[in-house]
C-alpha cells in the first residue's frame, strides 16, 4: 500500500550499490585482486627476476674474471682478450669498454663511456647506440682497475626489457579484467537479488494492507529465497488461521447467543402485555434495545455467511438504476428530516448479475452511512455509471470524510471512527457492503471528495452468468 | 383459530404453544414430521406452524405431501437455516410464509394473523375502508372523511398494505417484504420515516387516530386501537 512513485536511474543505482551483495563482492574484488598481485608477484620474481638475477651473475663472473686477467698479465692481454671475447659473441648482445682516466677507449665494442654514473655497486644502465643506429637498453657493471683504467662490461637487455613489458601489460590487463567481471558481476547478482526481494516487498506490502490471503512467490529453485519465502508463507497460513479463529470466536458467540437472547426478549414481551401500565413502559423499552442487540448478531452473522461462501446467493440479472431509486426512495424522508438533499443520477441502463436483496442492502448501508454522516443542509448524491466493463455506484457525501489511513479500517468488523462514535450504529454496515461487493466479485473502495467521503462500490457488469 | 405447530424442540414448542394459546388461540402440537403429518391429514386446522428440520419426516416433505393432496392450508415455516436465501426454497415447496429462528414472538402473531386473515372470504372488493377512511383500488383515491388525500405511489402501497390487515399488527420486515418488496435489514428505522409521513396525511386534523405504533411490534391500522397505541 505505501505507494511508490517510479524511481529515476540514478536512486535505482544508488539503491544497487547499497545492497548487501554489491558491497560483499566489491570486498572479495579487493581481496582477490591483492591475491592476484601476490601471485603475479611470485611469477615476476621466478621468471624475469631470475633472468636480471643470472644477467647480473653473468656480467659480475666476466668482469671479474677479466680483471684478474689484467692484474696477471697485463693491460695488453686484457686488450687482446676483450677483443678475442667481442669476436666470439655471435649473439652481438655482450658490450665491453677498456677506457683510460679520461674516458678514452682502449679496446671494446662500446663507443664511448656511458654519461650516467654508476651505483655504488658498480652497476649502470644507459642507452646503447648501436653501429646500426639503433638504440637499446643496456645494463653493465663497471670496474676501477687502478691507475685510472677502467673497464665495463655490459648487456643488450633489449629482450629482458619486452619481456618485462609485456608482463605488465598481461598484469595490467588481468587486474583489469578481474576488477571488469567483478563488478559487473556483483551489479548483475545485485539487480537479481534486488528483483527477488524486490517482490517479496511488493508481496508484504498488499499483505499490510490488509490482503492476508496474498503469499510470497516460490519459484521452485530451492535456493534460500525460496526456503525463506515458504518459511514466510507458513507463518502467514498460520496468522491467518487465528485471524479466522478469533473471527469464529466473535461469529459463534452471536449464533450461541442468538437463541437465549431471543428467548429473553419474547418472555419480556409477553410478559409486557400482562403488565402494569407502570412496568409496560420499561418492558417494552427492554424488547427494543434486545431487537438491537439481536440485528447486530444478525448483521454479523449475516457478513459470517457471505465471506465463508455459505450464503445461498440467488443470482439473477437486476437493472441496478431500480435498485438505486428504490433505495432513494427509501431513504428520501430520512434524508429530508436530516435536511439533507438527496439525489441520484444514473446513466444508461447499467445491468449487473447479483443477489437482489443482498445488493439493495449494500446499497442502503452506504445511503444510511452517507446521511448520518453529512451535516445538515448538506447533500448526498448517488452517481451510477458503467466504466471499463464495470458499474460503478458512487455515494457521495458532505461529511467530515474518513482519513485516507483509515480507509481500510473502516471496512473491518465494530471499526467506529472517533468522529461517529456518537452516532447510531452497529460498525458492520460497511464490513457487510464489502463482504456483498466480493461475493460479486466486486470491490468496495473510498476516496476523498474534499470535503467529505464518496463511497464506490464496483461490480461486475452482468447479463454473463456470475 | 384453530392451530397446528409441528416441532420437534421441546422449548420452542411449548413457548409457540403458550404463546399462541395466551393469544387466544387453541393450538394441538406434534414433536415429529411422522405426527405432523398425519394431525395435518386427518383434523381440520386454520394455520400450521411447520418447522423445516423434523425427525422422521422432514418439514418440507410434509409441506409437498399435504399440497400433493390437496390441502390449502395455509402453511407457516420456520427455520434455523440460514436468512432470506433460505426462503425461496420453502415458499417453491408450497410455504404461504418463511420464518428464521429465532424470531421474536410478536413477528410469529402477526405473520399467523396475516395468513389467516389471507384465507378469509375477501370478495372481489375495490374499495377498502377502515372508519372514515376510504382507499378505492380502481381509482386509486383516497378519502378521509370528505376529504380527499394525496399519496405517493409507495404511499399508497403502504397504506392499502395496512388496511388490507387492518386491526392486526404489522411488523416492519412485513412491510419491507411486501411494500418495498425488499428482504433486508435497514440499518435505520426508514419505516418509521414514512409511516409517521402516511400517518401525517391521514391523521393529522382528524379524529379518532386510525394509524398506531406497537411497541416492540410495528403497526396497527385501526378504529380505536388505543390500548396498544400511541
Amino acid at each position: 500500500m505505501v505507494a511508490e512513485a517510479p524511481r529515476s536511474l540514478g536512486e535505482r543505482i544508488a539503491a544497487l550499490l547499497r545492497t548487501s551483495t554489491f558491497q560483499l563482492t566489491l570486498f572479495y574484488t579487493g581481496l582477490f585482486s591483492i591475491s592476484a598481485a601476490l601471485l603475479a608477484m611470485f611469477f615476476y620474481w621466478s621468471t624475469i627476476g631470475l633472468l636480471v638475477r643470472e644477467t647480473d651473475a653473468t656480467l659480475k663472473a666476466e668482469i671479474t674474471g677479466l680483471a684478474e686477467q689484467y692484474i696477471e698479465h697485463g693491460l695488453e692481454r686484457l686488450v687482446q682478450v676483450i677483443v678475442h671475447r667481442i669476436g666470439n659473441d655471435q649473439s652481438g648482445a655482450m658490450l665491453y669498454l677498456f677506457a683510460t682516466r679520461d674516458n678514452q677507449p682502449l679496446a671494446g665494442n662500446l663507443l664511448e663511456w656511458p654519461r650516467i654514473e654508476a651505483d655504488v655497486d658498480g652497476w649502470v644502465e644507459f642507452t646503447h647506440h648501436r653501429a646500426d643506429g639503433r638504440d637499446v637498453p643496456a645494463r653493465a657493471r663497471v670496474y676501477l682497475l687502478g691507475d685510472g683504467l677502467h673497464l665495463l662490461v655490459g648487456r643488450n637487455i633489449e629482450q629482458l626489457r619486452q619481456l618485462k613489458e609485456v608482463f605488465n601489460r598481461a598484469l595490467l590487463l588481468g587486474v583489469g579484467l578481474i576488477f571488469v567481471l567483478a563488478t559487473g558481476g556483483g551489479l548483475l547478482m545485485s539487480s537479481r537479488l534486488l528483483k527477488r526481494v524486490g517482490a517479496m516487498t511488493e508481496a508484504t506490502d498488499d499483505i499490510i494492507a490488509g490482503q492476508l490471503d496474498r503469499r510470497l512467490e516460490i519459484r521452485g529453485t530451492g535456493d534460500e529465497f525460496d526456503d525463506l519465502a515458504s518459511r514466510v508463507n507458513i507463518m502467514l497460513d498460520r496468522l491467518e488461521a487465528l485471524l479466522a479463529t478469533v473471527r469464529h470466536v466473535s461469529d459463534n458467540i452471536a449464533h450461541d447467543l442468538r437463541t437465549p437472547l431471543t428467548r429473553l426478549r419474547n418472555r419480556i414481551e409477553l410478559a409486557a402485555r400482562g403488565a402494569p401500565e407502570a412496568l409496560r413502559g420499561e418492558l417494552e423499552a427492554s424488547v427494543e434495545d434486545a431487537d438491537q442487540l439481536l440485528a447486530t448478531f444478525a448483521a454479523l452473522l449475516r457478513i459470517a455467511r457471505i465471506e465463508s461462501g455459505s450464503y445461498d446467493a440467488q443470482y439473477e440479472v437486476l437493472e441496478v438504476g431500480t435498485l438505486v431509486n428504490d433505495a432513494n426512495e427509501l431513504y428520501l424522508g430520512f434524508a429530508q428530516d436530516k435536511q439533507l438533499m438527496l439525489q441520484a443520477e444514473v446513466q444508461g441502463h447499467p445491468l449487473v448479475s447479483g443477489d437482489r436483496n443482498l445488493l439493495f442492502q449494500a446499497i442502503t448501508n452506504l445511503l444510511d452511512n452517507a446521511i448520518k454522516h453529512s451535516p445538515a443542509g448538506g447533500m448526498v448524491k448517488v452517481d451510477v455509471r458503467t466504466l471499463a466493463g464495470e458499474v460503478v455506484i458512487e455515494v457521495h457525501d458532505g461529511g467530515p470524510g474518513i482519513p485516507v489511513d483509515e480507509h481500510e479500517r473502516v471496512t473491518q468488523r465494530f471499526t467506529r471512527l472517533d468522529q461517529s462514535r456518537s452516532l447510531p450504529g452497529s460498525g458492520l454496515g460497511l464490513s457487510l457492503v464489502k463482504a456483498v461487493a466480493e461475493l460479486h466479485r466486486g470491490s468496495l473502495s473510498f476516496s476523498d471528495n474534499g470535503p467529505g467521503l464518496c463511497a464506490r462500490l464496483r461490480l461486475p457488469v452482468g447479463q454473463t452468468s456470475v | 383459530m384453530h392451530l397446528l405447530v409441528v416441532e420437534d424442540d421441546h422449548d420452542t414448542r411449548e413457548f409457540i404453544r403458550n404463546g399462541l394459546l395466551q393469544a387466544g388461540h387453541s393450538v394441538d402440537v406434534a414433536a415429529d414430521g411422522r405426527e405432523g403429518l398425519f394431525a395435518a391429514t386427518t383434523q381440520q386446522f386454520d394455520l400450521i406452524v411447520l418447522d423445516r428440520m423434523l425427525p422422521e419426516v422432514d418439514g418440507l416433505t410434509v409441506l409437498r405431501t399435504l399440497r400433493a393432496s390437496g390441502s390449502r392450508v395455509p402453511v407457516l415455516l420456520l427455520s434455523a437455516l440460514g436468512e432470506v436465501d433460505q426462503r425461496v426454497g420453502g415458499l417453491r415447496a408450497g410455504a404461504d410464509d418463511y420464518l428464521v429462528k429465532p424470531f421474536a414472538f410478536s413477528e410469529l402473531e402477526a405473520r399467523i394473523e396475516a395468513l389467516s386473515r389471507r384465507t378469509a372470504p375477501e370478495g372481489p372488493a375495490t374499495v377498502l375502508k377502515v372508519g372514515d377512511l376510504e382507499l378505492d383500488l380502481m381509482t386509486r383515491g383516497v378519502r378521509r372523511g370528505e376529504l380527499n388525500i394525496e399519496l405517493q405511489p409507495r404511499e399508497f402501497r403502504l397504506l392499502e398494505y395496512l388496511m388490507r390487515h387492518a386491526g392486526q399488527v404489522v411488523t416492519r420486515t412485513m412491510l419491507l417484504e411486501h411494500v418495498w418488496d425488499y428482504h433486508f435489514d435497514p440499518q435505520t428505522n426508514v419505516i418509521d420515516v414514512h409511516v409517521s409521513r402516511l400517518r401525517a396525511k391521514i391523521d393529522r386534523g382528524f379524529e379518532p387516530q386510525l394509524l398506531h405504533t406497537v411497541r416492540g411490534a410495528g403497526y396497527r391500522l385501526a378504529l380505536g386501537g388505543g390500548a396498544d397505541g400511541s
